[in-house]
């Protein structure tokens, strides 16, 4: 089902050559490249603070004192650690803003469908639990049928039921809109879980690139050899590992 | 092994405080929740209206709220009729309540009518009020919404606020004479600065990250400013608003102080040559009245246009 590699470099792939980005005087970013595929999905780890969301918020083009070329897809989504919901706006106000459709409520509808959020369309986001005003994030993150889809740690304030349906929900939506998704995270299991290719970023560089090449229903089958040693190597990558 | 794949699972304490951040909202309205358990005993209350949920419970309080003033008030009678103190000093209520139905129903030389003054007050009011506000506003939108007009306006308004402003009055009397002019322009400018302070902090306090939010799903600039900005900063200028509406009252009954001809104040001036202490109080009264449904309208404002913060609890 996902598209892996190799692929034509198509218009709509993204790609990052020499990315720098300095915090007073600290490189959080220092000549960072990046190719991401259309469709592919990639997990990018890294420990606290290496600059994983730095990246992701040039990506995204949130940042404008990064230095470097960029060259991403027409359509850009994000979804954030929290779910950013207007909460003055009710739920599916919030998914049809700033869209450029002709009928953006309509549009908004159908979102909200796909992540079994019709009910609370007319709602407050204040009033919506972690899952679901997640859910709604995604939701307004599909809804502009983005080339590429930029998640950051979208999972990591929900509870672990929460976040085992939310990881299906990610993957479904995922294989019916194709589009290519950075998940920004640090949580090894989750990226296994999701990812075509797992990256490690440390040093301001990507400074590991290992592809998963297991089937998609990964969550049934964590203890795969395979995956069992890509874990092992990732953490030992992230400094975690004793044997490291 | 086990240690090994236990680290990363770990959900990350740094997502509490940005959730807490996230929605101030919840804070604010969740303690009423642990009373719910007092629910039950409510059916045997009498005058229990029959809206459900919340509003219930601050109308039954409403009715315990009014038990103090009330007892006050017959204690006033009482040491009146008893004859503690003087009438003249301190006229009894049921005094009061006669000497008011008398300026309402007599024309009388000395004052006019009761309501004739109120209109008067309430136009000066009105007028001072509206002019105030919509600078402050404006000005507020120039100050937050730029860096230049951040220059421009605030050092000029935070000067402007330090000053004091009844200390204007003989200012404003040689500048704009003793008509309505100068009460006017002292009202306006005693609703301009709290309104404009809290619009400007409301503007300005607006979650980074919700800004962020909006420029990743590409709105444009009048976009932000309609759907993030503005109602973001819409709680804090509502409070504004209530406070230049107290500052704004107390400027009119201290701007009518001064050569008044017609008005409450006037009324006032009047009644303190004849020693009638009880059409002061009566005036008064008046003033108090207007503020109470000034500050009511706002609340009102605020519940309508504050409707998603209190979602929670209308659940």
């Amino acid at each position: 089902m996902a598209p892996r590699t190799p692929l034509p470099v198509a218009a709509q792939a993204t790609a990052a050559r020499g990315l720098v980005r300095e915090f007073d005087g600290r490189r959080v970013l220092d000549g960072l490249d990046l190719d991401i595929a259309p469709g592919e999905f990639v997990a990018l780890l890294g420990v606290s603070g290496t600059g994983k969301s730095t990246l992701l918020r040039a990506l995204a083009g949130l940042d404008r004192q990064v230095t470097g070329t960029i060259d991403v897809p027409d359509r850009i989504a994000v979804a954030f650690q929290e779910p950013r919901l207007l909460p003055w706006r009710t739920v599916l106000a919030n998914i049809a803003l700033g869209l450029r459709t002709r009928e953006p409520e309509t549009a908004a509808r159908s979102a909200l469908a796909e992540v079994g959020l019709t009910e609370r369309a007319q709602a407050w986001p204040l009033t919506l639990s972690g899952g679901e005003a997640q859910r709604a994030a995604l939701a307004r993150a599909l809804v502009r049928e983005p080339g590429l889809l930029l998640l950051d740690e979208p999972f990591s304030a929900l509870d672990a039921l929460t976040r085992m349906a939310m990881h299906r929900l990610v993957l479904r939506l995922w294989q019916r809109h194709q589009p290519a998704v950075l998940l920004v995270t640090h949580d090894v299991d989750e990226a296994l879980v999701l990812a075509d290719r797992v990256l490690v970023l440390a040093g301001g560089r990507i400074t590991f690139s290992a592809p998963v090449d297991l089937p998609r229903d990964r969550d049934r089958d964590r203890d795969h050899p395979a995956l069992i040693e890509l874990r092992h190597e990732l953490l030992r990558q992230l400094g975690v590992s004793q044997e490291g | 092994m086990p240690r090994i794949t236990d680290v990363p699972v770990l959900p990350p304490a740094s997502t509490a405080p940005d959730q807490a951040a996230e929605h101030p909202a919840p804070p604010a309205t969740a303690p009423s929740r642990p009373q719910q358990p007092n629910r039950p005993k409510q059916p045997q209350r009498p005058n229990r209206p029959q809206r459900p949920k919340q509003p219930e419970r601050h109308r039954g309080h409403a009715w315990a709220r009014l038990v103090s003033p009330v007892a006050v008030v017959l204690l006033w009678q009482l040491v009146s009729s008893a004859g503690l103190v003087s009438a003249q000093k301190l006229p009894p209520p049921v005094t009061v309540w006669r000497t008011a139905v008398s300026l309402v129903t007599t024309d009388s030389p000395a004052y006019g009518t009761l309501q004739g003054a109120m209109l008067v007050s309430l136009q000066r009011m009105a007028i001072g009020f509206a002019v105030g506000a919509v600078a402050a506003i404006g000005l507020a939108l120039v100050a937050g919404l730029s860096r230049v007009g951040e220059d421009a306006v605030d050092p000029l308004m935070q000067i402007l606020r330090t000053l004091p402003l009844f200390g204007l009055i003989p200012v404003f009397i040689v500048w704009f004479g003793i008509g309505e002019l100068p009460k006017v322009i002292l009202i306006a400018l005693g609703a301009a600065i709290p309104l404009y302070l809290n619009t400007f902090a409301g503007i300005r306090s607006v979650d980074a990250r919700l800004a962020e939010a909006g420029r990743a799903l590409g709105l444009s600039r009048t976009e932000m400013i309609r759907h993030v900005i503005l109602p973001g900063a819409l709680p804090q200028a509502l409070t504004g608003l209530r406070q230049s509406l107290g500052v704004a009252w107390l400027a009119l009954v201290v701007a009518e102080q001064v050569n008044a001809n017609a008005g409450l104040g006037f009324i006032i001036s009047q009644a303190t040559q004849f020693l009638r202490n009880d059409v002061i109080l009566v005036a008064l009264a008046v003033y108090a009245a207007l503020g109470l449904i000034t500050d009511a309208l706002v609340r009102l404002l605020e519940r309508k246009a504050l409707a998603w913060r209190r979602g929670l609890l209308s659940q």
